[in-house]
């Protein structure tokens, strides 16, 4: 386990940008802000221009952490706790839900829950109440 | 012109992310550790960006159509069914497992980490794979009815 700092000023401005993309995506495309949605739309999409959008947008993403480089002069910290078979198995599993559940953290956690959408709320609750139990049994039953 | 303004709205999501911690597995997993080495900041991110959303889209629905696009496109259902609530715990279990979500890894590749790579990777075996299972669910549903 690694201890990270307690980051409140920029965890907030971090999540108002993450507001105002969204609100902006609404604004221009009228469309959800979803990166599950992005990123399946991307490898498979409708027709030509649905591709050209979706690559903007997401060689826009990819491009924050070069920005907050040049910015601060520092990457943007990823420090990765679990094991490599971990990392790939949790990536699967979550390739699996958020299809099944139309959406993640960013499609029903931001948009969804600013819409007041009963299938967001509730999906949102149910997903922050798993991640909780997954990472309670891994770090202290199973001593991960 | 509207791709370059699309591009940037990527681009602020982002940076979003990148600063709000949300691209780093450690801290998103410690906001969940309660009852361990507790970081609630995150906390502050999903509070920041949905409060921004909610005021945001009051203004922007009550346009008659979004600037580059004929109609707004709003899912409509409402109903509560097993693969939304199913597929939402299954989500967590696996968001609990590795730390990432989809919205933190996307920008997180743009560090260039070897570990990034390989959760999207596994992300997206998952997506097509359930896919897959979706389209033999459907088909199975019509051919017996």
């Amino acid at each position: 386990m690694i201890e990270t700092a307690f980051t409140p000023l920029q965890s907030l401005g971090g999540g108002v940008l993450i507001g105002v993309a969204s609100v902006l995506l609404m604004a221009t495309l009228g469309r959800i802000f979803g990166a599950t949605g992005i990123l399946a739309g991307l490898l498979q999409p409708s027709d030509m221009s649905d591709w050209s959008w979706r690559a903007a947008l997401f060689a826009g993403m990819v491009s924050g952490p070069a920005v907050v480089l040049l910015a601060t002069g520092q990457m943007p910290a990823v420090q990765v706790p679990v094991s490599l078979p971990m990392l790939l198995i949790g990536g699967f599993i979550v390739g699996v839900g958020v299809t099944f559940g139309s959406g993640c953290t960013s499609g029903h956690g931001v948009c969804g829950m600013a819409r007041l959408s009963t299938r967001s709320i509730v999906a949102t609750i149910t997903f922050m109440i798993t991640t909780g139990l997954t990472v309670y049994v891994v770090r202290h039953v199973l001593g991960g | 012109m509207r791709l370059l303004a699309i591009y940037l709205i990527g681009l602020i999501f982002g940076v979003g992310i990148s600063i709000s911690g949300m691209a780093n597995p450690a801290k998103v997993l410690n906001f969940f550790d309660i009852a361990g080495t507790w970081d609630p900041s995150l906390i502050f991110v999903m509070g920041g960006a949905v409060v921004v959303t909610f005021i945001g889209y009051r203004f922007v629905l009550k346009r008659p159509a979004p600037m580059f696009s004929g109609k707004f496109q709003l899912p409509t259902r409402n109903d509560l069914d097993l693969p939304l609530i199913g597929g939402s715990a299954v989500f967590g279990i696996g968001w609990g497992i590795a730390g990432f979500c989809p919205g933190g890894a996307l920008p997180a590749l743009g560090t260039g980490r070897t570990e990034v790579f390989l959760f999207v990777a596994a992300l997206l075996a998952g997506i097509f794979t359930a896919k897959a299972l979706q389209k033999t669910i459907a088909n199975r549903a019509t051919a017996r009815a």
